[in-house]
């Protein structure tokens, strides 16, 4: 009996391993962010909406903020815009817009036909804001503590069920870090 | 060579001489100096590209590519070193962005994987090949005369 114990256990770790992994699978295009539990990236862009006044990463910080990367051209942005403008019903947590590699009269159309769930909109025209924030593809959004760290990021359309169970709980839990 | 083997030699090197004229991905204007085109060249076939994950910067057509292109070009003028530029990157996308996972204590186990499992694996070998070798013997030892154990 002694000796099967030792294969026999070997198998049973790498069973465990593998099963983590499978389970995890649809996750691995999914990377974890290191920009969680670090100060929100700087940023100062054009604003959309009015070009005297810059929509800057300063605005992020004494209250909860949603920071949502989005474009036009973006398919998954398209789907997520509903819940994006339930969010903005709620009026507990405000949405600052990164508009990423668009067009400002693109956007401007876009959110007049579709309704505006941003409380301001920042245009990087270039990618650099969203390369800073580590963006690798929209949308992605990122839930900023009044202190100004990023506490969570979410990668892909938002969904009621993600607002709820991973959002929302962190906003609940207060200020914290 | 026979003639069907010919026309398929002459078509492969037919292929091959069209696959030169392939267009190139990276557009980025070249850098001033050659040590720093050098050290561009470097960069872009080490840094992923985070869209297309398999990709390198160099060979990824896609916007977000281009942008991270543009980006080690500016920290190459600006004066960075390699690993600067290396730090820069990973403190925005983790350490997948590296091809290469760097030889940190964070990496160790990634390294360290392989060998330790082929060292386990040679030892479990090892073993049982003593272990039979062992009942070989036992087997000729009953084979001379005495009667074996039922």
């Amino acid at each position: 009996m002694n000796r099967f114990l030792l294969p026999l256990a070997g198998f049973a770790l790498l069973l465990a391993v593998l099963l983590v992994g499978l389970v995890r699978a649809p996750e691995k295009s999914i990377l974890p962010s290191p920009l969680i539990g670090k100060p929100a990236p700087q940023f100062t862009l054009p604003n959309l909406f009015d070009n005297t006044q810059p929509v800057s990463s300063a605005a992020l910080k004494g209250h909860w903020s949603l920071v949502n990367v989005w474009g036009t051209w973006c398919v998954e942005c398209r789907a997520e815009h509903e819940v994006l403008l339930q969010i903005k019903q709620e009026a507990r947590v405000p949405i600052i817009g990164i508009d990423w590699k668009d067009q400002n009269e693109d956007a401007l159309t876009w959110l007049e036909q579709l309704g505006n769930p941003y409380e301001r909109v920042g245009t990087d025209r270039d990618g650099r804001v969203a390369i800073d924030w580590g963006v690798y593809g929209a949308p992605e959004s990122f839930l900023i503590s009044p202190a100004g760290t990023v506490v969570y990021k979410h990668i892909g359309a938002m969904t009621s069920q993600v607002w709820q169970s991973e959002f929302l709980p962190r906003v609940a839990a207060g200020p914290g870090a | 060579m026979r003639a069907p083997a010919l026309l398929c030699a002459a078509l492969a090197c037919a292929a091959l001489a069209a696959g030169g004229a392939a267009l190139a991905v990276d557009t980025t204007p070249p850098l001033p100096t050659p040590a720093l085109q050098q050290r561009y060249y470097q960069l872009t076939h080490e840094l992923r590209c985070m869209q297309c994950q398999s990709e390198a910067l160099a060979d990824s057509s896609v916007g977000l590519a281009a942008d991270l292109r543009v980006q080690v070009r500016e920290l190459l003028l600006a004066g960075d070193s390699d690993d600067q530029i290396r730090d820069h990157m990973v403190a925005r996308y983790g350490e997948f962005i590296l091809f290469r996972p760097r030889m940190i204590w964070r990496n160790a186990w990634l390294w360290a994987a392989p060998t330790v499992l082929m060292l386990v694996g040679g030892l479990v070998g090892w073993r049982i090949l003593r272990a039979r070798a062992r009942l070989v013997d036992s087997e000729e030892a009953g084979s001379a005369g005495e009667p074996l154990e039922p």
